[in-house]
């Protein structure tokens, strides 16, 4: 079912909304287990690997993104609000393998609603400054598909035939 | 070394260097008067953006008036757009994820 994405530069925020064709139940699960979320969290070929995930205000899911080659790149999402098969809210920032966070980080609130058997969530993630939202964008990307990386490969190449001043 | 639009947007002065001359051209000097910083870093930031082609230099007499690039700006709606497809790709899995834990459950 179709997504939508929405970027307002202005209130430094991306909305993200999804309908999936199942029950509320399983989203949810979807969103918070993490042999689950390892299962779809990161775009192929990369993995998504959960190392903790303590789903409880106040927790946490610390979690790397690994490449292909074995990269790793690791993120906290700290639990600050949970509505059960509602609501929940993480404060998300990068991090190093040893779990120390790299500030300022971003704001993420997911919604979840089911009428007749379909169920909506919507994704609204805030970020403090348009830099950080750039530097999101980026580690986004690295998570990316080869065939994202062609086109960053191919918007890099016009911008470099493009002559000097 | 290469330069794009997001090295011209990473840094705040710069990003409003952008904002103060998308309205019009400006001199180095103008420019300067709106931050507390010295003449000289308002000149390097102008270095940097002009090295990511964002603005370019109108000589008008003795002064050097800088003008903003506008079409440099769109390749930052490129950008997010691939943030886009990488959250498509992401709903992808999850869709086929969850298709086929509903079929497993049903086989039980």
């Amino acid at each position: 079912m179709e997504m939508d994405f929405v970027v307002d530069k202005e209130a430094k925020t991306v909305s993200i909304t999804k309908e999936f064709a199942f029950g509320l139940d399983l989203v949810w699960d979807a969103y918070t287990k993490p042999e689950l979320l390892d299962q779809w969290w990161a775009p192929k070929p990369w993995m998504s690997r959960t190392k903790v995930l303590d789903f409880k205000v106040g927790g946490r899911r610390f979690y790397a993104m690994v490449s292909p080659e074995g990269d790793e790149r690791w993120a906290v999402q700290k639990y600050t609000s949970i509505t059960p098969k509602t609501n929940f809210k993480f404060y998300n920032t990068f991090a190093d393998a040893d779990e120390n966070p790299e500030l300022p980080g971003s704001d993420w609130d997911f919604n979840f609603s089911e009428q007749d058997g379909t169920t909506k969530v919507s994704i609204s993630i805030y970020n403090e400054s348009l830099e950080r939202l750039e530097r999101m964008i980026e580690f986004g990307f690295r998570e990316g598909t080869m065939a994202q990386l062609q086109n960053l490969d191919e918007l890099l190449a016009t911008l470099k035939r493009e002559p000097n001043t | 070394m290469r330069r794009d639009v997001f090295q011209a947007i990473a840094d705040p002065t710069r990003r409003a260097i952008i904002a103060l001359i998308a309205v019009q051209a400006m001199t180095p000097n103008a420019l300067a008067a709106h931050f507390d910083t010295t003449r000289q870093a308002v000149s390097k930031h102008l270095r940097v953006l002009t090295e990511c082609e964002m603005v370019k230099q109108d000589q008008q007499g003795r002064e050097i008036y800088y003008r903003l690039e506008i079409e440099k700006m769109k390749e930052i709606d490129k950008w997010l757009e691939q943030y886009r497809e990488i959250w498509e790709a992401r709903y992808g899995q999850l869709d086929e994820l969850l298709s086929t834990i509903k079929k497993e459950k049903k086989e039980k």
